[in-house]
């Protein structure tokens, strides 16, 4: 698959010829992907294929080698101020959900709007408790992360990303560290979010969200993309066997 | 098994399981050899404290010797003589300081006790905390005395610098910096110059003036204690951030330090500090022995709390950082507000260690010919009045070091507890 390496302004992020090596391990190969404004893509793929390598290099929280990556216009360089501007308009949710444990919630929430765009104590605790009631959780906002359940601090984590206003959503692997029943309570957060326009790129393996919310599906294996496609296609006749294989293992439990 | 849908309701738990009635009763069911073992340590334990009472409690408060302790006692052995502590406490309090300023000191430390109290708090809001900077900057004019003049430019530049930091926020933050960094400079070269420029009569107003070789007894254990205890902890968590640094001149220049002063014992850096310094000084270089001291005792204890903020620093998950990265907060407040609150926290036990430990190290210092309570205990001890005293001086010494480095742990237990938020 080749990729016009040419942006116009309803590019949210561009990758051209990506590669990373962790020592002398390649990575990421040879990756290029390019994604609309207001796109929703969820990419899954075998653990170690590099999905969360990826979606890690967009916000700068793994270096990469070779290749460009520009995000909302922004080329990612070496500069640490690049690197800041970049990440305080992508959000990203974690597995572990990396909450600030000494922080109340709504600490948790405020605390980069306060110190990172330098807005007034009132106004970012007002726009916290707005995003903590998108994500049904107000009452709890004067608690401690360690007090609440693991669906709830996701969603925390959601908020806390929200209350940014990124243009970017990145979500790596958001249920995988939840127990079944609090699998839903995110997965309806995030469908409220890409029903609100939201660009995300989601590392996944919840094919149900799959259909229902992706515009695209992209199956990763040893550090490159195999296949992507639309979910109805992608699911119903994969054309790569590794994506086939993927998908048997996945639906067939 | 049987199948039902009723769930059980919930039992209060038996009563054994917790109380005193509890415990008793669990210790008659453990048998009689443990019950016989409780009673023999009960038994030991009070015999030990009727020993100290008997000892203790003696009538020679008044004695002026230790001839006239005996006189007193009328040949019964195994009491204490307090005469010695009652002729000499002022003494073992501030040492050979001026009696008639007694007060400077005593109200130095009536106000940075107060302050600590406030600064301690874990809720204390931010005005008490610049408040609280008060004594510590008041506290070494107290003591020293001398010229007010300098003093006068050195606190006017704090509290300006306090005043500074409301109106340039949210500037450019290394113009800040600069800033500040000339102001100090500039405040520091005014303070040491001023004295020139004034006239005679005005020169030395200000308060008699104390020598450093003055100071003693407890008065200079906790002079050198808090000042070691107050620069080595913000000198410690630089040396760990340094250590823990990607850059590698930081990283090799912390490293260097932190085993260098570890491998070398506190002795030998206060001997370094009160003989051989002055040899690498240009002559005529007066520099002050307690100050010399201080500086040494703080590097000392900064290496060791740099390890152990080191080891906290490592404890903190890897994903903290990445959360804090993800938010756009740079590196300077990642660590500020999210990392070093979490590693300070769990370093507390090992820090207050280290404070206490270094807090009753400042007794070293009578090796160098500083007069710590230990150095006064010996030279009260070759009076001719008190020779033969042991005990009632140590021990005086021993209480008070007691008192303070169990307050001091008791306060971290304390603020461990306070600064649980259920994670973990």
């Amino acid at each position: 698959m080749k990729h016009a390496v040419q942006q116009t302004p309803d590019t949210a992020i561009q990758i051209t010829g990506l590669n990373k090596w962790y020592g002398a391990y390649h990575a990421l190969r040879d990756i290029n992907l390019t994604v609309r404004r207001g796109e929703k893509i969820v990419i899954c793929g075998p653990s170690g294929s590099g999905k969360s390598t990826m979606i890690r290099c967009i916000n700068a929280l793994e270096e990469h080698q070779e290749g460009q990556i520009t995000v909302d216009g922004t080329v990612l360089s070496s500069d640490l101020k690049n690197i800041d501007t970049v990440r305080s308009e992508v959000g990203m949710c974690f597995q572990h959900f990396n909450l600030f444990p000494h922080l109340t919630i709504l600490e948790n929430c405020t605390l980069a709007p306060i110190w990172v765009r330098k807005i007034p104590q009132a106004e970012a605790e007002a726009t916290a408790m707005h995003y903590l009631e998108k994500v049904k959780i107000p009452d709890q906002a004067h608690k401690y992360p360690g007090q609440l359940s693991g669906g709830q601090q996701q969603r925390v984590a959601i908020a806390r990303s929200l209350c940014m206003k990124p243009r970017i959503m990145l979500f790596d692997e958001p249920t995988s560290a939840l127990d079944p029943e609090m699998i839903k309570e995110v997965l309806d957060t995030m469908v409220a979010l890409a029903n609100d326009g939201m660009t995300m790129l989601c590392v996944t393996h919840e094919m149900g969200f799959a259909r229902q919310v992706a515009d695209r599906v992209i199956f990763m294996d040893q550090g490159q993309i195999v296949e992507e496609n639309t979910p109805e296609p992608f699911f119903e006749s994969p054309k790569n066997d590794r994506t086939k294989l993927f998908l048997s293992q996945l639906l067939g439990h | 098994m049987s199948q039902s849908n009723d769930l059980i309701p919930p039992r209060p738990a038996p009563q054994s399981a917790n109380g005193i009635l509890g415990r008793i009763q669990a210790l008659a069911a453990q048998g009689p050899s443990h019950l016989i073992l409780s009673v023999i340590s009960y038994a030991a334990m009070a015999a030990m404290i009727w020993l100290i009472l008997r000892w203790a409690i003696s009538p020679t408060w008044t004695a002026g010797s230790l001839a006239e302790c005996r006189e007193i006692l009328q040949g019964q052995h195994g009491k204490a003589c307090w005469g010695v502590i009652n002729e000499r406490w002022s003494q073992l309090l501030i040492g050979f300081y001026p009696k008639a300023e007694f007060w400077r000191p005593a109200l130095a430390f009536v106000l940075l006790g107060l302050a600590i109290f406030a600064m301690l708090r874990v809720n204390a809001r931010a005005m008490e905390r610049k408040l609280a900077v008060i004594p510590f900057v008041l506290t070494p004019y107290l003591l020293w005395g001398g010229p007010i003049w300098s003093w006068v430019v050195l606190f006017g530049a704090a509290c300006l610098l306090l005043v500074m930091n409301k109106l340039l926020r949210s500037t450019n933050a290394k113009a800040d910096f600069a800033i500040r960094i000339a102001f100090i400079g500039a405040a520091v070269w005014l303070a040491m110059n001023i004295s020139d420029a004034l006239p005679p009569s005005l020169k030395d107003l200000g308060l008699e003036p104390v020598k450093s070789r003055e100071f003693g007894g407890f008065l200079l254990s906790f002079l050198i204690g808090l000042s070691a205890i107050l620069f080595s902890l913000p000198m410690g968590v630089a040396l760990a951030l340094g250590r823990t640094s990607k850059l590698p001149l930081l990283r090799v220049v912390s490293t260097g330090f932190i085993e260098f002063i570890r491998g070398v014992p506190l002795i030998t850096l206060l001997f370094i500090a009160s003989t051989l310094l002055n040899i690498f000084l240009p002559p005529g270089t007066n520099f002050d022995i307690i100050v010399r001291v201080i500086i040494m005792v703080t590097l000392f204890a900064s290496a060791y709390i740099a390890e152990i903020v080191r080891g906290a620093l490592a404890a903190v998950p890897k994903g903290q950082t990445e959360g804090a990265a993800s938010l756009g907060l740079n590196y300077w407040q990642t660590q500020r507000l999210i990392i070093l609150p979490q590693a300070l926290k769990i370093s507390i036990p090992g820090i207050v260690s280290t404070f206490i430990a270094v807090f009753k190290d400042t007794t070293l210092v009578s090796i160098i010919g500083l007069l710590d309570p230990l150095g006064l205990a010996n030279n009260i001890r070759a009076d001719s009045a008190w020779t033969g005293i042991v005990w009632e001086i140590y021990g005086f010494a021993a209480l008070i070091f007691f008192i303070f480095c169990f307050a001091m742990s008791q306060y971290s237990m304390w603020l461990e507890r306070q600064l649980q938020t259920g994670h973990r």
